[in-house]
């Protein structure tokens, strides 16, 4: 059951990212570029994805998932280096062709080679993050 | 196309009920580079046939819509240097900052949480900055 509803989401969510033209890099990149001919449908998809999320967040109070265990815990408040750092490499990345990795997958079957250069590239780069992610851990904070 | 933010609106809606079915049934966080990551790194490992059967929907479906358009295309750059290197910054930064427009964005940002709103403060500040240098200064994308 829990596959078959992972499935399901998996599923809409990458309808939702093609239908949405969030799979098409020139409205992404067209909205990173605020001096050039710039594309204001991102700011629709992110507004229209966010409203139904709110409401799930607000049932999830008191409550449990359908098929049970627990709904994550309250978002932690701490903002590390690593947050700033990490999202500072995949907006470089993110603004460079204008995939991020939802749309990236989505359009696998009809990106055609350069897609799946970028999946794999990516793939290598998630290998390569645990080695990054535990040297940026040993070095202590500046205070 | 002057319908385009219409047709964003409805995507959006539809990724934001992907998410909802995946926090309220699952009981998880849709997060496609989370997902993703923690098959490729065996972090999960434990709940691996639900991130696999959810990446199988995220690559598969869109092909039985694909037929419905006219023509369909991503427009990625030729440049395969850029694609590579696009590529290990997207994986390496959303496994360092945990989390990407999916995760920190829709879902962080639709709880209020202060990461995933600093999270996509930042990549979208980068993301422009790199537009601007790559395309308007070095005119290369």
């Amino acid at each position: 059951m829990r596959a078959f509803f992972a499935f399901v989401a998996g599923s809409m969510f990458g309808v939702g990212l093609l239908v949405s033209g969030m799979t098409d890099t020139t409205k992404v990149q067209g909205w990173l570029d605020l001096f050039g001919d710039w594309d204001p449908t991102l700011a629709f998809v992110m507004g229209g994805a966010i409203i139904p999320m709110m409401i799930a967040w607000a049932v999830t109070r008191g409550r449990q998932p359908a098929l049970g265990g627990q709904f994550p815990a309250p978002p932690k408040a701490e903002i590390g280096r690593k947050l700033v750092i990490g999202s500072t490499l995949f907006g470089m990345g993110w603004g460079l062709v204008g995939l991020c990795p939802g749309p990236a997958m989505a359009s696998l079957s009809y990106g055609g080679i350069g897609g799946l250069v970028f999946v794999g590239s990516m793939i290598l780069g998630m290998l390569i993050a645990p080695t990054l992610n535990a040297r940026l851990d040993a070095v202590p904070a500046a205070t | 196309m002057e319908q385009d933010w219409i047709w964003g609106l409805v995507g959006g809606a539809i990724i934001g009920s992907a998410a909802a079915v995946y926090l309220l049934v699952n009981g998880r966080i849709m997060g496609a580079s989370g997902i993703l990551g923690g098959l490729v790194d065996g972090s999960g490992r434990s709940a691996w046939l639900e991130r696999a059967a959810f990446i199988v929907g995220l690559v598969l479906m869109p092909i039985a819509f694909v037929p419905l358009y006219e023509e369909v295309d991503t427009h990625l750059t030729d440049n395969m240097v850029a694609v590579v290197a696009a590529g290990l910054l997207v994986g390496i930064g959303t496994r360092i900052a945990n989390g990407c427009t999916s995760g920190h964005g829709v879902c962080g940002i639709s709880r209020l949480s202060l990461r995933g709103i600093v999270a996509t403060v930042f990549y979208i500040f980068a993301g422009g900055v790199t537009i601007v240098l790559f395309r308007h200064i070095l005119g290369v994308i």
